[in-house]
């Protein structure tokens, strides 16, 4: 069973985290603490599974986590979870919260690898909903519920029709806004590939 | 590329290099935002909130968050944002959907900021009866998010879910379900534990939604498995294996594992549908599965939960789905060794999923040699792996293999490169891994080599680990020390090494051992005392070396460089740097000192007379200077003898230090050696149990079931103190054979220890009677008989009696035994006492046999053949060929035949599995020389044994007795 999901920047600031076992705010938030303190002091390449965590479950309880750039995917689980399994789910989250972030249609690509760059922590925290309804179509209750992509893609989509056909009154407003906001910018350059650390990014209209 | 840190706040998005390792030269992208350029532009870069539920407020109040330059600033804004989202919430104007949806969203984001979130319950919980699906999304996004115990609450949201149960529609009812199953309180248990099974198997249900049910269930099951109830429903259950969808299959397959955990006979029909399952998947084509092939494999992750459920169950007993079964492993097995079909770490990662998995069940099954074998080869490459993660899971699962008998050797051909992982592996939690390996492939003919590379990997290891190998250390040491010279340097070794992280429990076994253990008494008490030589020793170290001295000092006060004087200053120079336990042990060592050493009494004296013993501020201290100081000087040297005799030995029971180690690693996580022993070395009882060592921590257990035989007969004669109608116990008497220490007999009242010595032809046993219970036992009387004929060979003397062996305590008796010529036979051991009013006979046989008056002879091979042919008289020679009674290692029979009391010849045999030796008997008539030799025939599990003497008697009955041993 997986206890807990959690999502932490590199300074152990929380992006995302959902606990399937009932904690207390405040132990949430020393879990979280222990958790970051303890996956930050490895390496980058050591082993992605790790023991040690005291605070859920005791011997019977493992960390398997993935770094990518900023942001630290860790899911708590017990001993009756496929370490490798899980593994391999983190990186079927991600690709699916960075398939939400590109806000591109969200359509099943073939070539998974293509698609896969890292998530950015500020798509995470904008869209918070979203990637709560995305990793609820992978994970449920502690268990994963669905692990083919195009199941779980149908299964967005579905939402998203609804939203959009939902949306059409009370919602109108504010897309107009942000359609008039988003005019002038065909493409934001909202990744930028330097090698010098000092280089300027260019100004963006403001929001 | 370093980060650019802002000044404070989670805005910290800086440095964003490639994703992994795996994914190769990506572009490096690069989100670049530092405070100095938020604030000259005072605006926030924010990345496309132009979603069509736009959501403004939230972007806007994220922004500023992130922007906050100061904890405190922070705080003042969320705590602004809270005021508002309240007054919004209580003011009189109706809030539309969108708005409660944005604060709902705000209050989501200051919860994960680490608030506490003490209000929007209510409007969360309205959100769920809205007939917009966004709307009633993020209510029960709330809900499972922050859940709380209200009562009131719960009633109403349970209310939302019912509704949305009975609402056909599967979106909202998959939404219902996710919030049960995220929640998953005592209280939704109560109220949908009834309905969601038919919901899961009812015929019109959509896919999506049985998946939910099923794993929603699976939740409940786990929160409130009382309230689930079983019923018809299972057997439908399980046919879910069989549905078209896969990812029902797998869901179901989830709550099936589960419920056969708690009742395996109730789904025991699902065996036969997973393995038929497990082979579709395993032998279909990659292409089959489409949509659940990852990465080329076909759908691991069912396969893995397939492999799971099967883990419930011993192996199918049906012999077409046995085969079926190994077939499929076998594949999974085979497909792991093809090349792979793609380079990506998930393909990988798939495979091996399933691999592993497959592995679990295979060393779960236990019954199949040849798959266990190849399952640890295909390890064993993984060992090497340049994947870390490969190798930390290879070394994980071996762990569990070293404890089956059919791989146990295969798994010890890897110890080399196992050592190396523990010397190079850069991640702790692998060399973790290695450790446990380790320890749990250790036996008794590598625990040398093992425990040398733990000691050495202990003086660099992980603080974080270090306790633990110590623990494991001084267990291995322990349990595999043929030499017990070996057992104190090692774990000497460990206090120099890792002193700190040495817990009581381990000195206090070296102690307990070394006084249950005259043969190494002398030795310990020297290694000590070279120990505590070191300018800086260790305070366990002046622990064990001030009660060693203390006890056995007086075997190495005939060396002048370790002279009475000399033994006490080197502990007395140690004083002043321990701590108080420390020192009220070193003042008890003092008193022991002037009980072994009259000519230090005054030198001791005096120490304890000085004022800061006697007047220190520490009671215990003060009371013991004060004790032991008055105790010198009134008492005779024969009362101090007696106040300060040798500790007895210890009751022998299960090594704390053991205890220690499973407490630390909790249940089921330490792989038990002594489970493995049970397979490798055959019935450790046995094995251990007549080991030449003796090894006094297994005696307790092995002998625990009260032999009821005697005591039955006790209630049944009791008070008709004819001892000749008492059955003599003899339950134990061949374990004796080739050892001398241990527990003869034990019943719920009495048990009977026995330590015995011989020299030559004479022979001493120590008898020990313990009073299990806690009233006393009156008129306590022993003596021993032995049939007239036995007299004549062997003269022994008698008869003890106490008025009273007070509850829990223990007596002893000494029986001097000397050889007259050669017997068969052997004497009987009476006891009678009276137990709440009945009169108690026992009648043990004491194991005083014909090998006890062995003397070891060492010879050259060519004087041993030159005398086996001399002894080549037919009446001289006798054989034995039998069956083993035990699996058939070397080392447990060079232990035995040590035991045996002969000297065991190398080298002498052309043919190295025998075994040979030599000894004389020592009678007070005569001397009868012995040879004997022994041929293990490890495939027909036979053993042929060939004994030579003098006397034919003599040959007759050492085989005899050393027949029954292996």
């Amino acid at each position: 069973m997986i206890k807990a999901i959690l999502i932490f920047n590199n300074h152990g600031k929380p992006r995302l985290i959902r606990f399937y076992q009932y904690f207390a705010e405040d132990m949430q938030q020393q879990i979280i603490r222990e958790t970051f303190h303890l996956v930050s002091k490895r390496d980058d390449n050591v082993c992605n599974f790790l023991e040690g965590g005291s605070l859920i479950g005791g011997s019977d309880y493992k960390l398997i986590y993935r770094h990518y750039a900023t942001l630290y995917f860790v899911f708590c689980v017990d001993s009756s979870e496929s370490e490798l399994g899980i593994l391999d789910l983190i990186q079927v989250c991600c690709y699916f919260f960075k398939m939400l972030c590109r806000k591109k249609q969200m359509v099943f690509v073939e070539t998974l690898d293509k698609c896969f760059e890292n998530v950015c922590e500020l798509d995470l925290i904008f869209h918070m909903d979203r990637v709560h309804y995305i990793l609820q179509e992978v994970v449920m209750g502690g268990m994963v519920l669905e692990t083919n992509m195009n199941e779980i893609v149908a299964q967005v989509e579905v939402q998203n029709r609804m939203e959009k056909s939902e949306g059409g009154l009370s919602a109108a407003p504010a897309r107009a806004v942000s359609a008039v906001k988003n005019m002038n910018l065909p493409e934001i350059p909202r990744n930028i590939n330097i090698g010098d650390i000092n280089i300027k990014v260019p100004s963006l209209s403001p929001f | 590329m370093g980060p650019v840190h802002t000044v404070y706040g989670p805005a910290l998005l800086c440095a964003g290099a490639g994703c992994s390792q795996q994914f190769g030269a990506q572009p490096q992208w690069i989100w670049f935002l530092s405070s100095s350029y938020v604030g000259a532009h005072s605006t926030t870069l924010m990345p496309t909130v132009s979603k069509g539920d736009g959501m403004r407020g939230l972007a806007v109040f994220i922004s500023d968050i992130r922007n906050c330059k100061s904890k405190e600033a922070e705080i003042k804004r969320i705590n602004k944002e809270l005021a508002n989202i309240r007054s919004k919430f209580k003011g009189d104007k109706a809030l539309d959907g969108y708005s409660k949806k944005k604060y709902v969203c705000k209050l989501l984001f200051i919860f994960l900021l680490g608030h506490d979130i003490d209000f929007g319950h209510m409007e969360a919980v309205n959100l769920l009866s809205s007939n917009k699906y966004t709307e009633k999304q993020i209510g029960y996004l709330f809900i499972s998010v922050l859940v709380n115990s209200n009562s009131d609450l719960i009633r109403l949201i349970n209310n939302g879910i019912k509704n949305d149960l009975a609402s056909r529609n599967p979106t909202f009812m998959n939404l219902a379900l996710h919030c049960i199953a995220n929640v998953g309180s005592r209280e939704m248990a109560e109220a949908f534990a009834f309905e969601i099974p038919s919901i899961l198997v009812a015929g019109d249900t959509m896919d999506s939604v049985k998946q939910s049910a099923a794993l929603c269930l699976l939740r409940l099951n786990r929160t409130s498995p009382d309230l689930v109830p079983m019923g018809e429903w299972t057997a439908r259950v399980v046919h879910l294996l069989n549905d078209q969808h896969l990812g029902v299959v797998t869901a179901a397959t989830s709550l099936i594992t589960t419920l056969a955990q708690k009742s395996p006979d109730d789904f025991k029909t699902s065996i036969s549908l997973a393995v038929a399952r497990l082979s579709r998947i395993v032998t279909s084509a990659s292409i089959d599965l489409q949509d659940y092939t990852y990465y080329f494999v076909a759908a691991p992750w069912l396969s893995v939960k397939l492999l799971r459920l099967l883990q419930c169950y011993p192996p199918p007993e049906d012999a077409a789905l046995r085969s079926r079964l190994t077939e499929c492993l076998e594949t999974i097995l085979n497909k792991a060794q093809e090349p792979p079909k793609s380079k990506k770490v998930q393909h990988s990662n798939a495979k091996n999923a399933v691999l592993f998995e497959a592995i679990s069940l295979i060393i779960h099954h236990d019954s199949e040699p040849t798959l266990l074998v190849r399952a640890c080869n295909q390890l064993g490459q993984f060992l090497q792996h340049r994947e870390t993660n490969l190798r930390y899971l290879a070394l994980e699962s071996m762990c569990t293999l070293a404890s089956s008998e059919f791989s146990h050797e295969a798994v010890k051909t890897h110890i080399d490169t196992v050592i190396n992982a523990l010397k190079t592996e850069r991640d702790v939690s692998v060399r973790q891994r290695a450790v446990d390996l380790l320890y749990a492939m250790c036996d008794r003919s590598n625990a040398k080599q093992i425990v040398a590379e733990m000691l050495s990997y202990l003086e660099t290891a992980d603080y974080s680990i270090r306790e633990e190998i110590v623990l494991k250390v001084a267990i291995l040491a322990e349990k595999y020390a043929v030499d017990y010279t070996w057992y104190v340097d090692t774990i000497l070794n460990l206090i120099r090494v890792a002193g700190d992280y040495v817990s009581e429990e381990v000195w206090y076994r070296v102690i307990q051992i070394v006084i249950n253990r005259d043969d190494v008494q002398g030795y310990a008490a020297k290694t000590v005392f070279e120990a505590l030589q070191a300018p800086a020793c260790h305070e366990n170290l002046v622990k064990v070396g001030g009660y060693i001295l203390g006890e056995f000092g007086n075997l190495i006060a005939g060396d002048s460089r370790s002279s009475p004087l000399v033994q006490f200053s080197l502990l007395h120079s140690k004083f002043h740097l321990c701590s108080v336990p420390t020192r009220a042990l070193l003042l008890s060592a003092y008193i022991k000192f002037i009980n072994l050493f009259p000519e230090v009494k005054a030198t001791i004296q005096d120490v304890l007379r000085s004022d800061s013993q006697l007047r220190n501020a520490d009671v215990e201290l003060q009371q013991r200077a004060v004790e032991y100081l008055k105790l010198s000087c009134i008492a005779s040297t024969d009362i101090l003898a007696t106040v300060l005799e040798e500790m007895p030995p210890f009751p022998e029971r299960e090594s704390s230090i053991l205890a220690k180690l499973k407490r630390k690693k909790g249940p089921g996580k330490l792989p038990d050696i002594d489970e493995n022993r049970r397979n490798v070395n055959g019935s450790s009882e046995h094995s251990e149990n007549t080991d030449t060592t003796n090894k006094v921590s297994y005696v307790l257990n092995l002998n625990s079931s009260p032999s009821t035989g005697p005591s039955l007969l006790v209630d049944v004669f009791s008070d008709s103190s004819t001892s000749a109608s008492v059955d003599v116990s003899e339950d134990n008497f061949s374990r004796f054979v080739c050892k001398n220490n241990g527990v003869i007999y034990e019943n719920q009242l009495l048990q009977i220890g026995l330590k015995s010595e011989y020299r030559q032809n004479l022979g001493r046993i120590y008898v020990f009677y313990g009073n299990k219970t806690s009233t006393q036992f009156l008129s306590f009387s022993s003596f021993v008989t032995s049939s007239d004929i036995l007299k004549t060979h062997i003269l022994h003397c008698l008869i003890a009696s106490y008025p009273i062996i007070e509850g829990g305590a223990q007596v002893q008796q000494i029986l001097n035994i000397e050889c007259v010529s050669d017997f068969t036979d052997a004497p009987v051991l009476n006891i009678q006492f009276r137990y709440g009013g009945t009169l108690q006979n026992i009648a043990v046989k004491l194991p005083v046999m014909l090998n006890k008056f062995f003397q070891p002879t060492e010879m050259t091979s060519q004087d041993f053949f030159q005398r086996w042919k001399q002894l080549g008289a037919p009446q001289q020679e006798v054989q034995k060929i039998f069956k083993a009674q035990h699996p058939m290692d070397t080392d447990v029979t060079k232990a035995k035949i040590l035991g045996f009391g002969v000297a065991l010849l190398d080298g002498v045999d052309p043919n190295p599995a025998n075994f040979v030796g030599a000894g004389v008997i020592h009678t007070k008539s005569t001397q009868v020389g012995c040879l004997l030799r022994l041929e293990p025939n490890a495939q027909a599990q036979m053993y042929r044994l060939t004994l030579r003497t003098s006397r034919e008697s003599v040959s007759q009955r050492l085989c005899e007795l050393l027949g029954e041993q292996f």
